[in-house]
């Protein structure tokens, strides 16, 4: 027994180092349970006060590039305007259906909320991305985010009270799935870690055809994101020699630099898809 | 000013100018300019071990919180807090000079190259391990190397900015009185 606490004092340093690394590896494992934990939620109030602070300042930096990208997004959305278009045949007439008009919210799939980035990393493996604003008390953990152009940025992890943190798609445990614009083929989406910017899409079979250029868009598999928004564009393709995939690099259509105002995406079908899932996997189980 | 009322001014400095400044730039993605660690390695020389790591904990932590990472810069604090005072005693000059002089500095280390190495083994460390758990999945063994080496490089040049900068007059104390 004494010789017990004599080897705990003599190695009373090396006792705390080895555990004190231990509780940071554990933490760093097990990151996603530390976001609910309530220390989390204290850390999260207190850096996200004190970044909303300073981002005021570099709000300001900042103004010109995000004009410049408000200004380029209302230019696609005037595109659309129906009034922009001739109807293809003089005889045709749009008729607009009035049962619709009363229930039409019914017919509303997505809805886009804003909101304001405050603090945003790009220099680490795992990045996030904090907003806020008065749409962030609706927000929910897995909803979508995209950017002013509508590129996506990245999925919520985490809302409390007046912030939520969105892991970005610069983060090495980020999967979304993306679609190729022309083919239509879907594989994975996830960031090697090096390169801001530079996404890899893989479990595309070498037989499809892709191209440099071509563009990466969101599938629409799950509720989180709607069918089609802009990933980004390839920009390198390699055969992979291990499987018959390809292996693709694209950049992202996204600039994770200069992020000042994102998008919730909010799903109408995020509640029952998930409810029936849980259905389904309780009844395997 | 006393010790304690100096060395937290500092760490909030530190923390402030790594999260807001050295953060946000982009020089290249093989560097990430840090500079918050030298509050770890500016504490005074009589403080023990144990109460070293434990603040470099700290510290580590409140960084981490700010990126949502949590462990990444503490585990890196705690690994630099633990090997300091061997270093310590490898680098000061002759008998004693830990017990004449309240931190480490260039007067203290006796000279300028002994003071740069001992940073720049500290801050190598640093780099290491943090990088190390970052890339834990990713396994390109030449690409954590130089990306290492480089940031260990700015951050020794920021070291040496921030020592120009904040002078700190170290008074030569005797243990004779």
């Amino acid at each position: 027994m004494q010789n017990i606490f004599l080897f705990i004092r003599r190695y009373a340093n090396l006792l705390l180092f080895l555990f004190l690394q231990v509780l940071c590896i554990y933490f760093i494992v097990s990151y996603s349970k530390y976001h609910e934990a309530a220390f989390g939620n204290t850390a999260n109030k207190f850096t996200g006060r004190i970044n909303n602070r300073f981002n005021r300042v570099e709000y300001y930096f900042q103004l010109k590039k995000t004009n410049d990208s408000l200004v380029k997004a209302n230019e696609v959305l005037y595109n659309k305007l129906r009034s922009n278009y001739n109807i293809a045949d003089s005889v045709d007439k749009i008729v607009i259906d009035t049962m619709r008009i009363d229930s039409i919210l019914q017919y509303r799939k997505f809805n886009y909320l804003n909101a304001k980035v405050v603090a945003n990393s790009t220099a680490a493996q795992s990045n996030f991305i904090v907003i806020t604003g008065s749409n962030v008390h609706t927000f929910k953990k897995g909803m979508g985010i995209v950017g002013v152009k509508n590129d996506v940025v990245g999925i919520i992890t985490e809302v409390n009270g007046d912030y939520a943190v969105v892991m970005s798609l610069l983060h090495k445990d980020s999967k979304i799935s993306g679609r190729l614009l022309k083919g239509g083929e879907t594989g994975t989406l996830s960031w090697n870690g090096e390169k801001p910017n530079i996404l890899t899409l893989n479990n595309i079979a070498q037989s499809t055809k892709v191209a440099k250029g071509d563009s990466v868009v969101t599938s629409g598999f799950s509720a989180t994101f709607p069918r089609g928004i802009l990933i980004g564009r390839i920009t390198d393709t390699k055969k992979e020699t291990t499987n018959n995939n390809y292996k693709i690099t694209l950049r992202s259509a996204a600039d994770f630099f200069s992020l000042e105002y994102v998008y919730a995406i909010q799903s109408a079908d995020a509640e029952p898809v998930k409810n029936i899932l849980e259905k389904a996997k309780a009844s395997v189980n | 000013m006393s010790i304690l009322v100096k060395n937290i001014i500092r760490a909030i400095v530190f923390l402030f100018v790594q999260v807001f400044v050295l953060d946000k730039i982009h020089l290249h993605q093989m560097v990430t300019p840090s500079l918050y660690f030298l509050f770890i390695l500016w504490l005074p020389f009589k403080m023990q071990r144990a109460w070293l790591m434990v603040i470099a904990f700290i510290y580590g932590f409140i960084l981490d919180s700010f990126w949502h990472n949590p462990g990444f810069h503490a585990a890196a604090c705690v690994l630099i807090a633990y090997i300091r005072p061997f270093l310590v005693n490898i680098f000061i000059p002759q008998e004693g000079a830990d017990a004449n002089f309240e931190e480490p500095s260039i007067k203290s280390m006796g000279g300028l190259l002994p003071y740069i190495i001992f940073m720049g083994i500290l801050s190598l460390f640093h780099n290491a391990w943090l990088f190390l758990l970052e890339a834990w999945q990713f396994g390109n063994i030449w690409y954590f190397l130089v990306k290492t080496i480089l940031s260990t490089a700015i951050s020794l040049l920021l070291i040496i900015i921030a020592e120009l900068i904040f002078v700190r007059k170290q008074k030569f104390r005797t243990n004779t009185v």
